[in-house]
């Protein structure tokens, strides 16, 4: 068992809707699609981002293409017409959430 | 359409995108249409508020150069244009695009304008509930600037019909305009929604142009976009079933793979079963994508369920103003001269009785991006850091006070502050409702360039 960051095998991309912010985690490799649905619990994410996010967390899994998309309800300070701040669409929320870090149990080699 | 399959590329994906990769498709895509999206949530009350200053403004400020560019290789290549840059006021985008035209001597071309969005006149007699505060629209809002539906493909069908050269929409959904030609060539029907679900998912794909392309996506080591500097916009082919095949010209740069089309599938959606347009209830849950080519990416299973019966209308008001200021330290010590500087601040707006509704402190290169989320992650101290302060009040005045106190930091605060601005803009807030879609009722103008 290894501890990794998201980072390191999976990415990411930041949207907005009014004051919610969405963000797609996408594993590289399509193997790691069961090992990210059992880490990255919508209450890992909640527990990452803290105060950031004030609402409800909830992930959307889509098999078919081995991708999730969580939903961060009132997590953009109003929004981007009328949020204060800098990153007002939070569109760099993508690389907060790939700071996570999870167990990973050490691969087999394959050379 | 040239071809059994119908081609479609992106010119814009937002009002201030790059124009040179639209002109790149324009003459080299083999295209039968090409789709200028620019048009986000508060641009189109920006563009009301210019209208009622001026009744001959109110469209996408850069239409005319953008037009200017593009028109006359569109004519030659017989490509016709969809956009939404007619904003405020698609019938004076309709006139500037038929003078554009006459200066090129493309006398034969036809401009459509769709109208119809505009519900400002309609919206305090139905009164709606706001999505934000789920009170009443007045009991909410004093006043608004601008009301705007969300129009369908249903409301482009009728321009294309015409044989217009150009359509141009005020607000329309984003996949809306990629959806209507694709209804309009294969006689696709509306209560269809299988395929107006593929369709739409083709549209989603396309609407933000370079982010699929490998805009918005590099990470160098991780995931390399070859040529991001002349990044092209998208191409879809698209067949009579509702798949397609996304791609981009081969001597664009960027790159179109199984990952970029998987970012953007879940760019700014909820849930990927009920994808909400008012064309369709769309399913992104079947969705499938596979590489079929360098830069090919074909993509199946898209479904749909019927339409909402509402049509969302994003509502645009004064919220005030928004007060800046910002100053930097360098060097050892910085952070805690920054954080001295921002103590100072909140003494003296204090000490001048400053009034604000909400005001934030960020040392941007410490935490502005993601407050405590970074914390104890940096290794070491920064090497300089830029303190900010923003508040949001009632009157341009009281914004004036919030810079003005950052920048007296010069001669007034710690060592060493340097790069002081302010600024100060006003708060043009969305908040949405929904509408039964009856209380709509979209038309086309259309004129021909020489006529009147």
């Amino acid at each position: 068992m290894s501890r990794i960051k998201l980072w390191e095998i999976a990415h990411a991309r930041a949207g907005d809707k009014g004051n919610a912010a969405n963000i797609s985690l996408i594993p590289y490799d399509e193997a790691d699609y069961d090992l990210l649905a059992k880490t990255v619990t919508p209450d890992v994410v909640k527990e990452h981002f803290g105060p950031l996010v004030k609402g409800r967390i909830t992930r959307y899994d889509l098999p078919n293409i081995c991708a999730f998309n969580f939903v961060l309800e009132d997590s953009l300070a109003g929004g981007v017409t009328s949020s204060l701040a800098l990153d007002t669409h939070g569109k760099s929320l993508s690389s907060a959430l790939l700071e996570i870090e999870i167990d990973c149990p050490d691969r087999p080699c394959t050379v | 359409m040239k071809n059994d399959t119908l081609v479609i590329g992106t010119g814009a994906g937002y009002a201030g995108d790059r124009v040179e990769p639209a002109i790149e498709l324009a003459k080299h895509g083999n295209l039968d249409y090409i789709v200028f999206e620019c048009l986000a949530e508060r641009t189109i009350a920006l563009a009301q508020l210019r209208k009622l200053h001026d009744p001959s403004a109110g469209y996408d400020s850069l239409l005319a150069y953008r037009l200017d560019k593009i028109l006359p290789v569109c004519y030659q290549n017989k490509i016709r244009i969809i956009t939404n840059m007619g904003a405020a006021n698609p019938l004076a985008a309709l006139e500037k695009t038929r003078e554009i035209a006459r200066r090129h001597g493309l006398d034969k071309m036809k401009i459509a304008a769709v109208v119809g969005d505009d519900v400002s006149g309609i919206i305090g007699e139905i009164n709606p509930c706001l999505v934000e505060t789920g009170q009443k629209l007045n009991q909410s809002l004093g006043s608004f600037v601008s009301a705007n539906a969300y129009l369908g493909a249903e409301s482009i069908i009728p321009a294309l019909e015409t044989g217009a050269d150009v359509v141009i929409t005020g607000r329309v959904a984003d996949p809306s305009l990629f959806l209507a030609p694709m209804i309009y060539e294969f006689g696709w029907s509306l209560d269809n929604w299988t395929l107006l679900g593929k369709g739409t998912v083709i549209g989603h794909l396309m609407e933000c142009a370079g982010q699929v392309t490998g805009g918005y996506y590099a990470e160098p080591g991780k995931k390399d976009v070859p040529g991001l500097g002349r990044l092209g916009f998208p191409i879809a082919c698209i067949a009579g079933n509702g798949d397609g095949i996304i791609t981009k010209l081969p001597e664009a740069g960027g790159v179109v793979n199984v990952s970029t089309c998987k970012e953007q599938l879940l760019y700014e959606i909820g849930d990927p079963a009920a994808y909400l347009t008012p064309d369709v209830t769309a399913d992104f849950t079947k969705v499938g994508f596979k590489q079929i080519g360098p830069d090919k990416v074909l993509v199946t299973g898209g479904d749909g369920r019927r339409r909402p019966p509402t049509l969302k209308v994003s509502i645009g008001y004064h919220q005030g103003y928004i007060g800046e200021g910002e100053i930097s330290y360098a060097g050892s010590g910085a952070v805690e001269r920054g954080r001295l500087a921002a103590q100072i601040v909140k003494e003296r707006l204090e000490a001048v009785g400053a009034t604000y509704r909400e005001i934030r402190y960020d040392l941007i290169g410490v935490d502005a991006l993601h407050g405590a989320v970074a914390d104890g992650k940096a290794s070491g101290k920064p090497y300089e850091v830029r303190l900010r302060v923003a508040a949001k009040t009632d009157t341009r005045e009281e914004a004036v006070l919030i810079g003005n106190e950052v920048e007296t930091l010069y001669t007034n605060g710690p060592a060493g502050g340097g790069g002081a601005r302010k600024h100060v803009s006003e708060i043009i807030a969305i908040v949405s409702a929904f509408i039964p879609r009856e209380s709509i009722a979209s038309r086309v103008v259309v004129k021909e360039v020489k006529e009147g």
